[in-house]
């Protein structure tokens, strides 16, 4: 473990198993007290068909409290709850997207999103809650709009990459949808003022500083200024994405710019990147290794750019697939690996 | 090393004969870093437009996925110059979500079983 002129380690606090297969996504509830007083609920999906939640007891440890299963046919690719936390979608290499609903201590299948002709790779929610977004194979990313009664309807198809898309993530103030794919490129999609419909304002390729091959994980800071990709290239990149929240209809959109690029962490893709709320950069990859990063503070006049805050190396004993901070506790951070563990980590300053 | 890499014995789709009696593969095409749990495999596809070349690469990593220890770290490519979308060929053999996606095929996963079903197996 490397540490760079701050006292800080990461400690493995639990390690979770019982996956029969890897961990391909985590998903901390933003508002777990809505689903029976539960003080942090962790989702995971995985290659062996089902979906876990991880509760935690009286003991401060996670536990499995519950076992979605025998509702998708083949891998649970990735997990995202509601803004409100009383939902959970799950999304499947069997092209479907279901949506559970807590009830009453159990979480029922209410509704089964279906359209994508291969597999799903991604799915996310708006913070406004109106909105869920998947992506797909078959290179479309798809827009959903909430309806009452637990229905679904399909609001938007979106063409525009040439090759398999590996994730969504929705902007976290605004309507604002960004897509990565196997064709190297970010998309950011939004909604024309007036016709609602909904289409590609900016796309990020080689030619604009970005990634030299598949693009598989994007972020966004708690303040929505800030976006983080990770890449099969080996880097991690970070935009300016703060015209997203500083401008009004009118104006049209201002593009996003790179930023800077961290290379030279990771030997192996960087499967998944991802911000906490107080300016960490966890990223996870194919070397086992996970590392943090912060904004090297004091460059009024340059651009920001960021350090190596510290790496864990064999931090797991295969390929990390996802990092997800949890909301609700800054310094706790999860990850997920092909090794079918998930760890628990707190970032802890020593002096 | 005596790992089963020295003997793929792995049977092209399209001809009787194993991978490494056709040449597809040979010894001097794998590179194994034992320290950096690193393998890598270049592979000759039997001809240069053969639709099968995917298929090869895929079997060649199913086999070292079940036969070397988790912690390997396996890249699989074409050799250069010998198959016209190379580049598209190995970055679809080392995407892993890919190849997860594409081994839960009962069909793809059929012809791979059958290719790596053993008529002889010689462990050295």
């Amino acid at each position: 473990m490397e540490l760079l002129d701050s006292n800080v380690d990461l400690k493995e606090l639990q390690k979770l198993q019982g996956h029969a297969d890897r961990v391909w996504g985590l998903a901390w509830n933003p508002a777990p007290h809505n689903c029976g007083g539960a003080s942090a609920m962790l989702a995971s999906c995985s290659g062996d068909k089902t979906l876990r939640i991880w509760q935690m007891g009286p003991t401060h440890r996670l536990d499995c409290s519950t076992i979605l299963e025998d509702t998708h046919t083949r891998t649970v690719r990735s997990c995202a709850w509601s803004p409100c936390g009383k939902f959970l979608a799950t999304a499947s290499f069997d092209s479907t997207t279901a949506i559970w609903k807590y009830v009453g201590g159990d979480f029922e299948c209410v509704a089964t999103l279906e359209g994508h002709e291969n597999e799903v790779k991604s799915v996310t929610w708006s913070s406004s809650g109106t909105f869920l977004a998947t992506c797909s194979r078959d290179k479309t990313v798809w827009i959903w709009e909430v309806q009452p009664g637990d229905e679904y309807d399909c609001v938007a198809v979106l063409q525009g990459h040439s090759q398999d898309v590996k994730m969504v993530q929705w902007h976290p103030l605004v309507d604002v949808l960004v897509s990565v794919s196997y064709d190297n490129s970010i998309k950011v999609w939004a909604e024309d003022g007036d016709s609602d419909d909904w289409h590609c304002v900016q796309t990020l390729n080689e030619g604009s500083s970005g990634h030299a091959s598949t693009v598989w994980s994007v972020a966004f800071n708690s303040s929505g200024d800030r976006m983080v990709t990770s890449s099969d290239d080996l880097t991690l990149k970070i935009w300016d994405t703060s015209s997203a929240i500083s401008q009004t209809d009118t104006e049209g959109f201002a593009s996003w710019r790179h930023l800077c690029t961290l290379s030279g962490y990771h030997g192996r893709t960087i499967f998944s990147a991802h911000w906490s709320s107080e300016g960490i950069i966890a990223s996870g990859a194919g070397d086992d290794a996970l590392c943090l990063f912060v904004e090297e503070k004091g460059n009024s006049i340059e651009e920001p750019s960021y350090r190596l805050l510290l790496k864990k190396e064999k931090a797991h004993d295969m390929d990390i697939n996802s990092v997800r901070w949890n909301p609700k506790d800054q310094r706790i951070l999860a990850s997920a690996s092909d090794d079918g563990t998930i760890k628990i980590w707190e970032v802890r300053e020593i002096s | 090393m005596s790992y089963a890499l020295q003997n793929l014995d792995i049977k092209d789709p399209e001809h009787p004969y194993s991978l490494e009696e056709l040449k597809v593969v040979s010894e001097d095409s794998i590179e194994v870093d034992d320290k950096l749990s690193h393998v890598r495999v270049v592979f000759t596809p039997t001809v240069e437009h053969c639709s099968m070349a995917t298929i090869i690469g895929l079997c060649i990593r199913v086999k070292l996925m079940r036969s070397l220890p988790s912690r390997f770290k396996v890249d699989i490519l074409v050799a250069p110059g010998t198959h016209e979308t190379e580049a598209s060929i190995n970055k679809q053999l080392n995407d892993k979500e890919r190849v997860a996606a594409a081994l839960e095929n009962p069909n793809l996963l059929e012809i791979v079983e059958e290719c790596l079903s053993p008529s002889f197996q010689t462990w050295t």
